[in-house]
């Protein structure tokens, strides 16, 4: 039955997909929505029978690679973990399908799409259920793969190309090293499936790892190479440049796979391989610190950005540093936690702007927004609803995870523990404050828009408000549902054997020992933020302008996001593109085309002009080279002659 | 009483029946009060006919005229090929006279005598045999070449063809007299015993003689450097003529060469073997290389034929069986391929006058898709892509030439009918991928039909039953390997 949830949407994309032409729009829309529909449902009970049943199990569908000591069967290792992520995948994605009717219903390639949508929600379920590395591996390049279609659905864009192929390249880095992981995986364990691995793992604590002259403990460059490869597809910071531009792609997608799902499969990987993890301290470190900087890095940039769909993209990459450096600081069950929770809130946030982008007739932009409120009210609430949960309003579930990592985090008691606690107390801070910016400026004063958008600005059908309610009602509730499970009294039965945490590092039991002024210091920021934030935007609207001005050097730095890209186009784009240039020109062009083909030819031409000028015409010429010829063969054997 | 005992003379009776049909036809051509021309060719083929029948029927293994003259296995393959190539060559040339409406009797019963002088050079075991045979072909010839009196490239061709062609006989005959004086024979046998007995201590008359042999011969297959006149002829003759020039006598010129090669001077096989690797190269290689850039459809098939003999030539030099039947193999693709080409190359008139410009083709894929569709076969053929006839001729003859451990001569074979394959798909790219400057006159004669699609079909379905070929041509180079190795 399991089966069930990751196949039916595979048989979904493969009906709209191929036979899209047949079934039409509206066909695509229900064969799509019904399977996933289903395997929502499904999903559910998977929820309910393996996490708070503790019934965790494997289903092995068939072996897939077999050869030598290699195995890899197609098997769904389905315990709490999955089971979660499979709630989270199913429930928004089901929700996005069901919006993209209402918001993709002008466009003529219904079924591409859904049928994209739908091949994404089979990857990443492949992904999360996958009982060995290679598996994982499959739904890893899987979702890559729909992730590059999806953001580059509307191909005739050169920036949703450029996009698409950026979001590829740079999730390639990172692919690189998932791979090199697994490759180490195997060549230190000697098998790839993730159970065998977890009972190998402690044996393995002291051993080195030599590659040619540079040596090191053996389970810390494999869980490092793996966290490369988490890096990339989770917008890290240095591999976080393709996050924002994917935004080029639909709106439903940027809420599904760039918000909600896929970006956080390198949390889930972390949190999968945390038997692995918890033996490789100074990995837990480096991740700790690569998360904290995300969090600081995106949301700093957050705060510049006027383009809606971006600062919701930041706001994501930050708030995925939060649910690293949980895992950093082995508070893996709080990572996903506020993965759990973010999914709701962030992918209520993206569609709902995507209910505003819609309103407004594609404008991105909130410098050409504003006023809003009352023209689409349903909206402005929802966005409200998912800005409190992502702040941290007191009692919604942002609050919870959110206070739940930091506390962890505190409690974990070192100094890189210290770093990411006091960024992320700031962090909370800086969220607050760009989220009411985003709000402010979208709906409150007056509407800058021109005169012919204002007339079309139109609440929502139905059919795209219905998905934002249900996910309100994620983003209000999961949070206080979930904390008895994630972080109080029945965690360690309600995880299972999912995830393993050494005995020193159970920080989210110390959690509970902090200081009060630890606990309550995540909401005195959001108060401070949401403060500012009002201060700034609807009592002196003027300031932002003035301060922009006054500090333009941090505000230029701020607005070209560090300077990132720039950087990367300077380093390796443009020494790429000449090496390509100077093997293509000098490489393929002068040597292997000149003298090859080219050069060839030119001397056959060459040769030909010559022979046919031989062709003079004149007899006694003609005469005179059959004597030549006769001549020439008898010397040869007059003075050959004997040898 | 003395009984005078006449030489047997049956096997001969093929040529001996041409030479008298010849005469017979000549006399009703003179005599005629209208003109017989069309009569005269349908006799001319009739007599061929009967030629190719009464060879299977008394080509025994009895040499007639004490020995002058051979019959084996070899000659009567080599002999049908010849005769069923002036069989189309006729058919071809008449067709010609018809709609250019230049009507010569005298075109058949020359090709005839032509014919019949190819048919004795194959056959001949001595060397007087041998140039008797091969002067009455080249009288022929250069009498046809230059058929067309009012034409000034016509009769330009035939005086240089003439010319160059009386200097390599006598380079050929040189080399005879060299060969009778050192070796006190002009009978191949007698020559090979002698050879065979002084095989260590070759005197170097008998060497050069063989030079000279050799260099006038390979005037007749056209092979570097003996190879100049053939653009010129090709360009001036017309064209059905230069179809026959094409075929007959160059199967012809290259089965004298095996027979002599492999016959009288088989013990020195490593002596000659160096020039016919080296002109096997040279006309592959010029073949190949001086193609590339004619304009003129008739030159560029000069020099593909020069390309063409170069391959065949690779199957003389590997010296053995395989490489043997391989040419004959070869031959007898190359005749077909020929044929259908000059077929095409007939079709082309533009306002009632033949054109010979490759650009002239332009299109001609719109206008006359049939044939065009039949040239694509032929040039595909010529170029040696599989599954086209054109394929297997090579393919025989790089096998024969690995087998002899040549390995250098197929390599060039190779490279060279790469380069070769240039200007045949620049014909293709010419029909079928520009634009129609202006079109070609519609309409083909029956006959010319009847040639091109029949050409094309032997081309097309030869992969399916090679058999037949290959196993008489198998038998045709056992029997001349058998006789004298």
């Amino acid at each position: 039955m399991y089966a069930a949830i990751v196949f039916l949407p595979l048989v979904g994309a493969l009906l709209a997909g191929f036979f899209g032409k047949i079934i039409g729009d509206r066909g695509a829309h229900l064969v799509t929505c019904i399977f996933m529909a289903a395997s929502m449902l499904l999903g559910a009970v998977c929820f309910y029978d393996v996490a708070l049943q503790q019934n965790a199990q494997t289903i092995t569908l068939f072996t897939w690679i077999e050869s030598g000591n290699l195995k890899a069967e197609w098997a769904l290792k389905i315990d709490t973990l999955t089971a979660i992520m499979i709630l989270v995948v199913t429930s928004v994605s089901t929700m996005v399908h069901v919006y993209s009717i209402g918001y993709m219903h002008h466009d003529p390639h219904n079924p591409r799409f859904f049928a994209y949508l739908s091949l994404f929600t089979f990857a990443m379920l492949m992904l999360v259920t996958a009982d060995n590395l290679v598996q994982m591996f499959f739904g890893w390049e899987g979702v890559g793969l729909a992730s590059y279609l999806l953001i580059g659905f509307w191909y005739q864009k050169p920036e949703a190309n450029a996009a698409a192929i950026k979001a590829f390249l740079v999730n390639r880095v990172g692919d690189f090293g998932f791979a090199l992981g697994i490759f180490g995986t195997y060549l230190l364990f000697d098998t790839i499936v993730l159970d065998e691995i977890f009972i190998l793992a402690p044996k393995y604590v002291e051993t080195e790892l030599t590659f040619l002259w540079f040596s090191a403990d053996a389970i810390t460059v494999l869980t490092m190479l793996l966290f490369i490869g988490a890096m990339g597809k989770s917008a890290q910071l240095g591999l976080h440049t393709w996050l924002p531009d994917a935004m080029e792609g639909p709106t439903p997608v940027s809420a599904l796979i760039h918000a909600a799902t896929m970006v956080t499969a390198g949390v889930f990987m972390i949190a999968r391989l945390s038997p692995m993890m918890e033996y490789a301290p100074d990995t837990l470190t480096v991740v700790t610190l690569i998360g904290a900087t995300t969090a600081i890095f995106a949301a700093s940039v957050g705060l510049c950005q006027n383009d809606i769909k971006r600062v919701i993209a930041y706001s994501t990459c930050s708030q995925l540093g939060y649910m690293f450096f949980a895992c950093g600081v082995s508070a893996y069950s709080a990572g996903i936690y506020h993965l759990l929770t973010h999914a709701f809130f962030k992918a209520l946030l993206f569609l709902g702007a995507g209910s505003v982008i819609h309103a407004m007739s594609d404008e991105q932009d909130m410098t050409k927004m504003g006023g809003l409120r009352k023209r689409i009210p349903l909206t402005y609430w929802l966005m409200i609803v998912g800005t409190l949960a992502l702040t941290g309003f007191p009692f919604l579930s942002g609050f919870y995870s959110k206070d739940l990592i930091l506390e962890a985090t505190f409690a974990r008691d070192t100094g890189v523990g210290y770093y990411a606690f006091y960024i992320g107390i700031f962090v909370a801070g800086l969220t607050a404050f760009y989220s009411w910016r985003l709000i402010f400026m979208t709906f409150h004063g007056e509407c800058r828009a021109p005169k012919s958008v204002q007339d079309k600005i139109h609440e929502s059908p139905l059919v795209m408000t219905l998905p934002l309610i249900f996910l309100a009602v994620g983003a209000l509730f999961s949070g206080k549902l979930g904390y008895e499970f994630f972080g109080g009294e029945s965690m360690k039965a309600f995880w299972g054997d999912a995830l393993l945490v050494l005995k020193e590092n159970r920080t989210i039991e110390a959690a509970a020992g902090v200081p009060m002024w630890v606990v309550l210091l995540p909401t005195i920021m959001f108060i401070v933020g949401t403060s500012l934030a009002f201060y700034c935007y609807q009592l002196k609207p003027d300031l932002p302008k003035t301060l922009s001005s006054k500090f333009s050097g941090i505000y230029q730095f701020l607005l070209n996001k560090w300077y990132f890209d720039e950087l990367y186009d300077l380093l390796f784009v443009r020494s790429a593109f000449r090496f390509g240039h100077a093997l293509w020109k000098k490489g393929d062009g002068a040597v292997i085309d000149g003298l090859g083909p080219d050069g060839i030819s030119s001397m056959v031409r060459r040769l030909s002009g010559q022979a046919v000028r031989l062709q003079s015409g004149f007899l006694y010429h003609y005469a005179f080279a059959m004597m030549i010829g006769l001549i020439a063969f008898a010397s040869w054997y007059i003075f050959g002659f004997g040898n | 009483m003395s009984i005078i005992q006449l030489p047997s003379m049956i096997s001969a009776s093929p040529e001996i029946f041409l030479a008298g049909a010849g005469m017979i036809l000549l006399m009703i051509g003179v005599f005629r009060k209208t003109d017989g021309t069309g009569v005269l060719s349908m006799a001319t083929i009739l007599c061929f006919i009967v030629a190719i029948i009464a060879g299977f029927l008394y080509g025994g293994q009895e040499n007639a005229f004490y020995g002058m003259f051979i019959t084996t296995s070899f000659t009567q393959f080599s002999k049908s090929l010849i005769l069923v190539g002036s069989i189309l060559a006729v058919v071809l040339a008449n067709d010609y006279m018809k709609t250019e409406k230049a009507q010569r009797f005298e075109v058949p019963v020359l090709i005839l005598f032509a014919t019949l002088g190819m048919m004795m050079m194959v056959s001949a075991g001595d060397l007087i045999a041998l140039y008797i045979g091969l002067e009455l072909q080249s009288l022929s010839l250069y009498v046809l070449a230059a058929i067309r009196r009012d034409s000034l490239k016509s009769t330009e061709a035939g005086l240089k063809y003439f010319v160059l062609g009386a200097l390599s006989s006598g380079m050929l005959l040189y080399g005879a007299s060299l060969i009778y004086g050192f070796s006190g024979s002009t009978d191949f046998l007698d020559i090979a015993n002698v050879i065979n007995e002084q095989k260590d201590n070759l005197s170097l008359g008998i060497l050069i003689g063989l030079v000279f042999l050799i260099s006038g011969l390979a005037f007749k297959v056209s092979a570097v450097p003996f190879h100049m006149w053939t653009p010129d002829v090709y360009e001036g003759a017309p064209t059905p003529i230069t179809a026959l020039l094409a075929i007959s006598p160059k199967i012809a010129a290259l089965c004298l060469f095996i027979q002599v090669l492999i016959g009288p001077f088989s013990a020195i096989i490593e002596q000659w073997q160096q020039i016919i690797i080296f002109i096997s190269i040279a006309s592959m290689t010029l073949g190949a290389v001086a193609a590339l850039m004619q304009t003129n459809i008739k030159r560029l098939l000069a020099y593909s034929s020069i390309g063409h003999m170069g391959y065949a030539l690779i199957g003389l030099a590997s010296a053995n069986e395989a490489g043997i039947s391989g040419v004959l193999i070869y031959l007898a693709i190359y005749l077909f391929m020929n044929v259908g080409t000059f077929g095409c190359i007939l079709c082309m008139r533009r306002n009632g006058q033949a054109v010979e410009q490759i650009s002239d083709l332009a299109g001609a894929s719109k206008s006359h898709p049939m044939m065009a569709f039949a040239l694509l076969v032929f040039m595909f053929s010529m170029a040696g892509i599989p599954p086209l006839a054109g394929f297997f001729g090579k393919w025989f003859i790089f096998l024969a030439a690995i087998e002899a451990q040549l390995y250098t001569l197929a390599i060039i074979g190779v490279i060279s009918s790469v380069v070769a394959a240039f200007y045949y798909l620049r014909i293709i790219k010419f029909m079928y991928f520009d634009e129609i400057v202006a079109p070609l006159d519609k309409g083909l004669t029956k006959n010319l039909r009847t040639v091109i699609y029949g050409s094309m079909t032997l081309v097309i379905i030869f992969f399916l039953a090679p058999g037949t070929l290959v196993s008489s041509a198998a038998k045709a180079a056992k029997s001349l390997i058998g006789v004298n190795g």
